[in-house]
């Protein structure tokens, strides 16, 4: 069973309140560092047996349809989800302590 | 004169807009998003609300109801569309008319009544109004801010489909955040117009902030039975 990540953001020049308000929360928790918060999206898109290009095209096909809106938004990646990832993500739903690990190597 | 009104899950005023075309004259047509039949009416609103529980985006999801399948075409063939709050969204979504809606830039949802200047009083659903006219309807929204990129402003401005804008605030303000204080767009052809706020919640003495609503299904029942008439 493999799955396929997609990540959409909104477009860097359309206004996310979300974020804003996410990021007005974050210094009330002591977390000053941070400048700008944006929020985006992640679908994990699972299918029967191995990741084929198929899936990955159709994947790319339903990000642009369905899972964003062009207008408004960006697909930033469309990849397999490996399986030392899908790994990570299961601990990091055990404990707080994979969480920062999984997201490494992203962008 | 035949106004279908289409239901999607999470739909809320469709009953609202149904009573808002009986009281002006109409005879109102439930539509079911899962029945890609218009019915043969001359019209359709798609209702606010929140279809698909704004899940995804607003509107996203509705978009591909069967329904849309036969909307839309018959859309582009000159259909007169009437798209409110929830169904303005469905309408951007589905690329009938541009832009998108996005969240109010102050966060809070909206429930005003708002005041709106008609720019534009040749649409199929505002032939009823003058140009310049302002009237006051009800705002209810969390993401009504209107977003489109500055050629799409432009060329909406130029030609004329800027159908409502927003009176703003003492401050210059309008209540979403909408780019140019668009509340309302309609498509070249005039017969698709979508906007934010509620025309189907001021048609009635004792509710709502005024009668102004009724203009919109009274331009499009006296068009329709025009139209019939010179046929």
């Amino acid at each position: 069973m493999g799955s396929i990540v997609v990540d959409v953001m909104l477009k860097p020049e359309i206004l996310d309140p979300q974020g804003q308000a996410v990021g007005g929360a974050l210094p009330r928790l002591g977390f000053d560092g941070f400048t700008d918060v944006r929020q985006g999206k992640r679908f994990v898109l699972t299918v029967d047996g191995d990741v084929t290009d198929e899936h990955l095209t159709a994947a790319r096909e339903a990000a642009e349809t369905l899972l964003s809106n062009p207008v408004i938004e960006d697909v930033v990646s469309v990849r397999v989800l490996d399986g030392s990832e899908e790994g990570a993500e299961d601990g990091a739903e055990d404990g707080a302590d994979g969480k920062g690990e999984s997201e490494d190597g992203e962008q | 004169m035949r106004i279908g009104v289409v239901t999607f899950p999470g739909s809320l005023d469709d009953r609202d807009a149904a009573r808002a075309v009986r009281e002006c004259g109409g005879e109102a047509v439930a539509l079911w998003h899962g029945d890609a039949d218009l019915k043969g009416v001359d019209a359709v609103i798609l209702p606010g609300g929140f279809s698909y529980g704004d899940y995804l985006r607003c509107g996203a999801i509705a978009r591909f109801a069967p329904v849309m399948d036969a909307l839309v075409p018959a859309a582009k063939g000159g259909l007169p569309v009437l798209g409110i709050c929830n169904g303005f969204q469905v309408l951007t979504e589905s690329h009938l008319l541009p832009g998108a809606l996005i969240r109010n830039d102050h966060r809070k949802f909206n429930c005003v009544d708002q005041r709106l200047v008609v720019e534009n009083a040749s649409t199929a659903w505002t032939s009823d109004f003058e140009a310049g006219q302002e009237i006051t309807i009800v705002l209810k929204n969390g993401e009504g801010g209107y977003v489109a990129d500055e050629r799409t402003l432009d060329e909406l401005e130029g030609e004329g489909r800027v159908v409502f804008r927003y009176v703003t605030d003492a401050e210059g303000r309008n209540p979403n955040g909408s780019y140019r204080d668009i509340a309302g767009i309609t498509n070249e052809r005039g017969n698709v117009v979508g906007l934010m706020p509620h025309p189907e919640h001021a048609v009635e003495a004792g509710y709502g902030p005024s009668l102004d609503g009724r203009g919109f299904f009274t331009s499009i029942i006296t068009q329709t039975l025009e139209s019939a008439a010179n046929a």
